[in-house]
Formats: structure tokens, C-alpha cells, sequence
């Protein structure tokens, strides 16, 4: 197939939207053998190779792209697993379009290369063929214990076992996988998927102990008497932030964190689950985030007319564009410039409806986006059953109130060197939400495989 | 060698109790009176919260009462099988410092969780009365441990075949009429009673400690589903908790958030009779 002249990406399947809100089957179905090709045919392979350096974690992409382009496809995935330990999961659940092809040079004349389509299709290549890239150096007689198992966690330990450390992650949940298997809803990124990249690590030899809460189980400070000679914290923004309006304990109100992981840690979406959660008619999610986005995707599919309330407008919304899009392809009601004030109840305490008041925007705050202001008498009640609060999460405590000397801003994030991880602690290390605060699962690889360069470098020394 | 969250000894103290004690070498060498696991019995199973009822020789003893469908799955369980997951411990610990005399009042299955709050009182040098009460005798249990581990054991039951003739509270009515002068009272059992002795202690100017026993499912803070309002103010009972000051916890709400699933419960439960009816 000869590259095409257009400025357009090829594009890829999706589930129909009538026939996906029946289902919690992958949306996106991704790319055939010759749209691979051909997408990776548009790739401009540029000598400076801007999209590189719009990467967290540094994907070699060009050199990616020609393989691609060539139907390597093996030589592709070990390109791609030199720099990231997880790829199929990044190339389903990054914003490449605010990363790597943010820079693209196809992006100045009409669509950049589409990086995120083509990584996945060549790590879901890997799987299907049982390519790996399992190699690691000789064996090192130190170990390292990695806190969390989520994205950060699973790449600095991916990243320290290819270097020959002995790692051992520590999850405090029965499964791997931290958010990628309690938060993001299987039809963005199947839990089979997160099994195998799982499972790819601990053939490279690390342990993953799961059932295990540092900072309850275990101590960091028993962590470094128990011989591991470095310790590295990735255990996430886990603890959500509330609403603080009348009303959040009523029956029928959720965290985002509780609605997910009932539906994706629990699967309380299948029929003959054991963990339940409540049938809703109406359901409304607070906030615009990608994180309200599956609870009101996961929601719908759950048999709701859902709509979404987000005190800014559209152009605000933090959400990855498609993830909006997906969002009213499926029948997602957006009411924006919208702010909860309270849930109102009904006798048996069950949630019957959410008032309201429509905003409008101010002078930009601190964040630098525009102020949403009340607009005085324009209340209004939303006749819900349900109320998915998901206006974000502050860094779990349980590890700093446990960990003596370790530093923390006022926020409870842990305080770690952006380019290092390390920490206030001597042999300790920590990113992702915990010392950023919630963000995304690329920065959060990123910080995890950072931190493991520093921490072979710290073990190197000591 | 036993195998991880091997069920190393069961009874069945009453028919609708049981007592395990689960090897967790980990956990047993940390849990502290007043703190929790959270444990799944198979694969899809759902994660329960319950409370640690004792720890010895590497083991982590749970008494739980089968009234769902997870514990009725738990009770199948013989000595040598595996629960599937056993984390903990979880919460944080009763606090019994600087406690000199205390009262601790137990209903329902909280009567086997106030046993090690009686005897971590009692180890640190208290004075405790506990006050346990049971629907009729033939319910009681633990009985020579639970005397063993107070100074005064004070047994009820409902219909007086035993004991004080009457419920817990008013045998703690009694005891604080004869002197009132207890520097903490602890009460662990079912809502209503909670708020019960938390109202009798009020009266006599006692501090109440509550054991809450909300829904839950990760045990770390993450979900947010385990919240109840405490003095106006949200909190987590697996973090910040379970224990709270009686006299601050909203118990009308956190009654009302515990029926939340109460129709999904009831199917699971009689789903799971059947299929066990069926069986046999």
C-alpha cells in the first residue's frame, strides 16, 4: 500500500456507540496489518525527531515507525520495549495528542502521525505472537522494593529488573495493577492486557506481593532492615477528594474511586458478580475529568441516562478530547458551566435529586484558567437517583504517616526531585500521583522509570 | 509448613458463629485490638472486612457470623484449605492509654470483638467490666475466655435464661448507677446499640468509643465508601477509624448507608442456601 498523500490518519474500527453502551468490550478495536503500515507510512521520519522529546518516557518513535512501516513488527515492539516496560496500556490509555504527536511535524499541515494507534497495535502484536523482551543484565546481589503496583511501580520495577536487581513490588489490593485495574474501565483498556504486561515482568523475575499495605503490613523503614537496599514509593493519589455539600452520605452517592472498583476491580458489571452496586435510572457524574468520563461511560453501559455536570465550560474540560467525544457518541448528557451545591434525599435517605447553579467564567486563577463564578437565581435541580463525585483524589497517607523523616508538602504529597525521585529519606525514591499528585499514567512511567536510572545509580555508588 | 491464609484451626462456637484462626505471620506480628482485615474467600469473591478478634503463633483469629452470602462461602472452608486473600491489619488501634477503669459493652458478634479490647485494657493494668448479651443462653459463647479476659464479666441474655435478665445497656445502666466514675467506655456491636450505650454513658458524663462497621471494599482510603459523618465532618472509617467518639458519629446515617445493598444481600444469601440445599 503506496503512503498516503492526504494530511488525514488512517483511521481505526471502534464498536459502534447503539451496540458499546450494551457492553464493556474494548471500544477502540484498533488497527489491521496494512492501516498499521500505512499510518506508519506517514511518519516523516524527522532527524530531530521532535516526538521523542514530547515522551515521558522517551520512545525511540521514528525508528519505530520505519520498522512499522517495513512490517517488522518484532523489531518494532523491542525498539518500543527498550524504553517502555508497558506499551500496550500506554498506547490505549496515553494523550499522545497533548505528547508525542502534539509535536509532530504531520500535525502543521493536518493530522500527526497517530503514535498511540500504532504502539498499540505493535504491543498487541507482541502479545498475540508471544514476542518479548525479556532480557535483563546479570543478576545484581542488591534489591529494591517497590511500593504500588500501579503504573509508576510496574515501570521502575520493569526498568531495575532489566539492570539485574532483585524487585519485589508490594500491591495493597488482590490484584496488580493499581488504577490500570481499579480505575480504568475495561473497555478502555481490558484487564487481560494488564495481566500480561503483569505477567511479562514477573517472568523477568520480580516478585509482586499483593495483599500487602505498606505502612500497615509493612513499614518502609522494615522494608530497608528487611535488606532491601532501596525503596521506592508509587502508591498513588488514592484518596478521594469530597464535595462538602449537603447530602454526599446519602444512599445512591459514590466516589468515582468506589463507582470503579466496584465495576472493574470487583466486576460488579457481570451479571453473577458477588460485589454489587446499585441500578441506577438517572445518574449524575460531578466534574470533566478522564476519571468522570469512565464513571459515566461505565454508568451508561450499566443501563443510565447520565449526565455530566462541570462547572467550567467545554474547553476547559481536563478530559482527553476523544475521551469526550466517546463520551456523546454514547448519549452522555454535558451539562457545563454547572455547579453541585447539594444532593437532596428521599425519606428511605436514597438520592432523588441534585440542585444546581449555573456558572459563568471570571478573571483566570491561579491555575491560570478562567474563575467559574455563581450566577445569582439560576438554581436548578437535576432529578437523579445517583451521584458519582469525581472531582479528584489527594495522596493516600498511610505510607507518610508511617514513614518518619519523610518529607511532604502541604498538600501530603510526598516531596521528590522531578528529574530523580528522590526523596527527603536516603534510599528512597517516589513519583507518580503521590509526589505529583494525580495525573496521568504516562507521567507517571515516566517518574517510576526515571527513578529507577537514579536509584541503579544510587545502588551503583553505595 | 502451612500454607499463605491457611485456615489453621476452626470452630463453630454457636450455630451461627464460627472462629478461625488464618496463618498471616505478617499481620499476626502488627494487629492491634480495634483493627481489621479484609478478606476474600475465592477468586470473584467479595472483599468483607472483619474484625481481629486475637493473634497467636503466626495466626490471625476471626469470629464471624454467617448471615451473608461471603460467610456462609467462609464457613465451608475446613482447617487446611486457603482463603483466596487476607490483608491487614487495617484501621487503627483502640486506644486504651491512660485508661484506668473502664466499661466495654458487646452485642451481637461485637461480643467477641470487645474480647481483645477487654484484655489489651486489662494487660495495660485497667480495671474492665465487660458486658456482654446474647439473645438466650444457649447463644453465649466464649464464655471462660471472655472472663479471662476482664475483671468483671457481666453475661445477658433477652429472655433471662441466664445472667442479667435484660439487654446489655441495662446491666451498664446498673453498673453506672452502684458508679459512674469509668474513665472510658468502649461498645461494639450492632448500630442501634452502639448508639444505645453511647446515650446511657452520656448520661453519667462517660466518653463512648464506637466500633463503626460500615460497608467497605479496599480498606486504604481509596474508595471513600466507607464514610461516616463524625461531628459534622466526613471521615473514613478504615482509615481514620473504625473507632470514633460515640457522641460525635452520626448513627442514623451510617444505619441507613448500611441497607444500601440490603436487596442485592438477600438474593446472594438465599441464592447461595439453594445452591447448598441443592447439594445435599
Amino acid at each position: 500500500m503506496p503512503a498516503p498523500k492526504n494530511n488525514a490518519r488512517t483511521p481505526a474500527a471502534e464498536q459502534a456507540p447503539a451496540l458499546r453502551i450494551t457492553n464493556f468490550k474494548e471500544v477502540a478495536l484498533g488497527y489491521t496489518e496494512e492501516e498499521v503500515k500505512a499510518e506508519a507510512s506517514r511518519c516523516l521520519q524527522c532527524k530531530n525527531q521532535p516526538c521523542v522529546g514530547g515522551c515521558p518516557v522517551g520512545v525511540p518513535i521514528p525508528q519505530m515507525m520505519a520498522a512499522v512501516r517495513d512490517g517488522n513488527f518484532a523489531e518494532a515492539y523491542r525498539l518500543i520495549s527498550t524504553a517502555n516496560a508497558l506499551p500496550a496500556i500506554s498506547g490505549r490509555v496515553c494523550p499522545q495528542e497533548t505528547q508525542c504527536e502534539a509535536k509532530c511535524l504531520r500535525g502543521r499541515m493536518g493530522e500527526p502521525v497517530a503514535i498511540g494507534r500504532v504502539e498499540r497495535f505493535v504491543a498487541d502484536w507482541a502479545m498475540q505472537n508471544n514476542v518479548t523482551n525479556l532480557e535483563t543484565a546479570p543478576k545484581k546481589d542488591k534489591r529494591v522494593a517497590i511500593v504500588g503496583s500501579g503504573p509508576a511501580g510496574l515501570t521502575c520495577a520493569g526498568q531495575l529488573a532489566k539492570m539485574g536487581y532483585g524487585v519485589t513490588v508490594f500491591e495493597a489490593l488482590h490484584t496488580a495493577g493499581g488504577v490500570l485495574s481499579y480505575g480504568i474501565p475495561e473497555f478502555r483498556l481490558p484487564k487481560a492486557i494488564v495481566r500480561k504486561e503483569v505477567a511479562n515482568l514477573e517472568k523477568m523475575g520480580v516478585e509482586i506481593e499483593c495483599n500487602t499495605v505498606i505502612g500497615k503490613t509493612l513499614s518502609v523503614d522494615e522494608l530497608l532492615e528487611d535488606g532491601y537496599d532501596a525503596v521506592f514509593i508509587g502508591s498513588g493519589a488514592g484518596l478521594p477528594s469530597m464535595m462538602r455539600i449537603p447530602g454526599e452520605a446519602l444512599i445512591g452517592v459514590y466516589t468515582a474511586n468506589e463507582f470503579l472498583t466496584r465495576i472493574n476491580l470487583m466486576g460488579a458489571y457481570r451479571e453473577d458478580s458477588h460485589t454489587p452496586v446499585l441500578k441506577s435510572k438517572k445518574t449524575a457524574v460531578i466534574g470533566g475529568g478522564n476519571v468522570a468520563m469512565d464513571a459515566a461511560r461505565c454508568a451508561r453501559r450499566l443501563g443510565a441516562e447520565v449526565c455530566i455536570a462541570y462547572r467550567r465550560g467545554e474547553e476547559e474540560l481536563p478530559a482527553r478530547r476523544e475521551e469526550v467525544h466517546h463520551a456523546k457518541e454514547e448519549g452522555i448528557q454535558f451539562e457545563l458551566l454547572t455547579a453541585p451545591l447539594e444532593i437532596l434525599g428521599d425519606e428511605n435517605g436514597r438520592v432523588r435529586a441534585l440542585r444546581c447553579i449555573r456558572m459563568e467564567l471570571g478573571e483566570p486563577d491561579a491555575s491560570g484558567r478562567r474563575r467559574p463564578v455563581q450566577i445569582p437565581g439560576s438554581e436548578f435541580e437535576l432529578e437523579v437517583d445517583t451521584v458519582i463525585s469525581a472531582i479528584g483524589t489527594s495522596p493516600n497517607p498511610l505510607i507518610v504517616r508511617t514513614t518518619p523523616g519523610l518529607e511532604t508538602t502541604r498538600h501530603g504529597a510526598v516531596v521528590a526531585e522531578e528529574e530523580t525521585g528522590k526523596t527527603s529519606r536516603e534510599g528512597v525514591y517516589a513519583g507518580g500521583d503521590i509526589a505529583s499528585g494525580a495525573a496521568t499514567v504516562i507521567l507517571a512511567m515516566g517518574a517510576g522509570k526515571r527513578a529507577a536510572a537514579a536509584i541503579d545509580e544510587y545502588l551503583s555508588a553505595k | 509448613m502451612r500454607k499463605k491464609y491457611e485456615i489453621v484451626r476452626k470452630a463453630a462456637l454457636n450455630p451461627t458463629t464460627g472462629d478461625i484462626s488464618v496463618y498471616a505471620p505478617r499481620i499476626a506480628a502488627k494487629a492491634k485490638a480495634g483493627q481489621f482485615i479484609i478478606l476474600r474467600v475465592t477468586e470473584d469473591g467479595e472483599r468483607i472486612p472483619l474484625t481481629v478478634a486475637g493473634c497467636a503463633d503466626d495466626c490471625v483469629r476471626v469470629i464471624y457470623q454467617k448471615v451473608g452470602r461471603t460467610t456462609l462461602e467462609l464457613d465451608e472452608l475446613q482447617e487446611g484449605d486457603c482463603l483466596h486473600d487476607f490483608v491487614g491489619p487495617l484501621g487503627t488501634p483502640t486506644e486504651i492509654e491512660g485508661v484506668r477503669r473502664a466499661v466495654v459493652v458487646g452485642g451481637g458478634l461485637g461480643c467477641a470483638i470487645t474480647m481483645p479490647i477487654a484484655k489489651a485494657l486489662k494487660e495495660a493494668g485497667a480495671e474492665v467490666d465487660l458486658i456482654i448479651g446474647f439473645r438466650t443462653k444457649d447463644l453465649i459463647i466464649l464464655q471462660d475466655e471472655m472472663k479471662a479476659a476482664c475483671t468483671r464479666l457481666h453475661i445477658c441474655t433477652d429472655d433471662g435464661s441466664y445472667g442479667y435478665s435484660g439487654f446489655g445497656t441495662g446491666k451498664l445502666q446498673e453498673l453506672l448507677d452502684a458508679d459512674p466514675a469509668y474513665d472510658r467506655a468502649y461498645a461494639v456491636g450492632p448500630l442501634p446499640m452502639m448508639k444505645a450505650v453511647t446515650k446511657t454513658c452520656s448520661a453519667h458524663g462517660v466518653k463512648t468509643i464506637v466500633s463503626m462497621n460500615p460497608i467497605m471494599i479496599d480498606g486504604t482510603g481509596m474508595c471513600g465508601g466507607c464514610r461516616v459523618t463524625v461531628g459534622g465532618e466526613t471521615k473514613f472509617a478504615c482509615v481514620d477509624g473504625p473507632d470514633f467518639d460515640g457522641e460525635l458519629v452520626d448513627f442514623d446515617e451510617a444505619m441507613a448507608r448500611n441497607s444500601t445493598y440490603r436487596a442485592f444481600e438477600a438474593e446472594q444469601r438465599e441464592a447461595h442456601v439453594c445452591r447448598m440445599g441443592g447439594m445435599q
